[in-house]
């Protein structure tokens, strides 16, 4: 239990130093890193307490995506060498201490939310309870994901598909001078309009496309 | 050393929400930064969602958390598309320069 502790202990420290430095740090490419640290660490809490797979699909989807995402965009734009200019400009900041309070109240409701729950003593003793069984998570996992869920799974794939093609459908531009090939303009080609028979004329030629 | 219990997890998840709230508000650089505090808000509500799963023994919570993590990526994408075209017809991200709704 204490490597349990010690564990969670360094871990949790690590997310919420990372958290912090993803919104104070002056360097976009700096906050992205962070935050892939950030994710990281999570997902050895979650490999930590027994949702591997949870953990594993973590480190997969944001490590491995969505940070890159994050990563080709900061260094696309072009805004990684804009500075952070929190206290440069005094008459705009007036809405720090605003949000300083908002997010103290909304972590203070959290702690009391949190702190003034009492448990049910056989809270814990729920027999269905995911280790009980001698299968692993993964395995659990897509037992049900596959079966209880399948509609939601389905679903969040088309929320996949609405996303990809979204994204593609907004970042796309037609370029001028760019060669395209056009299959409506080829295939309704007519004979007529793609050959022509000219009677030649000796010692004069052919003007040709004028 | 107590006890590592749902708690400890569930004030972890508070305290990265509470970051990314901060994250949204004192953002003065750009709006990229303001999406990874979502991507951080959305963490947190992960860590709630997988402790509750985990102590209270009901794998509904680990399903959920993967669709979370679908709904995510889908918005990081859109958001990231959004901001690429915005980039390209402004020239600039910064949250002080983004007004042309006059909010």
């Amino acid at each position: 239990m204490i490597a349990h502790s010690i564990f969670f202990y360094s871990f949790s420290i690590i997310a919420v130093i990372s958290a912090i430095m993803v919104t104070v740090s002056k360097n976009t490419v700096h906050s992205v890193f962070f935050l892939i640290l950030d994710f990281i660490s999570i997902s050895c809490l979650f490999i930590m307490i027994g949702a591997e797979f949870l953990g594993m699909i973590m480190l997969i989807v944001y490590v491995g995506a969505v940070a890159v995402l994050f990563l080709f965009v900061v260094m696309m734009l072009n805004v990684a060498q804009q500075k952070n200019q929190w206290f440069a400009s005094q008459e705009s900041s007036g809405h720090i201490p605003v949000g300083l309070i908002i997010s103290t109240i909304i972590f203070f409701e959290l702690i009391i939310v949190i702190g003034g729950w009492k448990y049910k003593p056989d809270l814990f003793d729920i027999n269905n309870s995911v280790n009980s069984f001698n299968v692993s998570n993964t395995h659990s996992l897509g037992q049900i994901l596959y079966t209880d869920y399948i509609h939601v799974f389905q679903l969040s794939g088309m929320i996949l598909l609405v996303a990809m093609i979204g994204a593609i459908v907004l970042t796309f531009r037609k370029r001028a001078g760019v060669k395209k090939q056009s299959y409506l303009k080829q295939i309704s080609r007519e004979r007529s309009e793609g050959v022509e028979v000219l009677e030649v004329e000796t010692n004069k030629g052919v003007k040709i496309d004028d | 050393m107590t006890e590592i219990g749902l708690g400890h997890y569930l004030t972890l998840g508070a305290v990265i929400f509470s970051i990314g709230i901060i994250g949204i508000f004192l953002n003065r650089k750009n709006i990229i930064v303001i999406l990874m505090s979502i991507e951080l808000i959305l963490l947190a509500v992960n860590i709630n969602l997988v402790a509750f799963s985990i102590f209270l023994g009901d794998l509904a919570g680990q399903v959920f958390t993967l669709f979370i993590l679908t709904v995510a990526a889908a918005e990081a994408a859109i958001g990231l598309a959004i901001i690429v075209v915005y980039y390209r017809n402004s020239g600039t991200i910064r949250v002080e320069e983004i007004d042309k709704l006059k909010g």
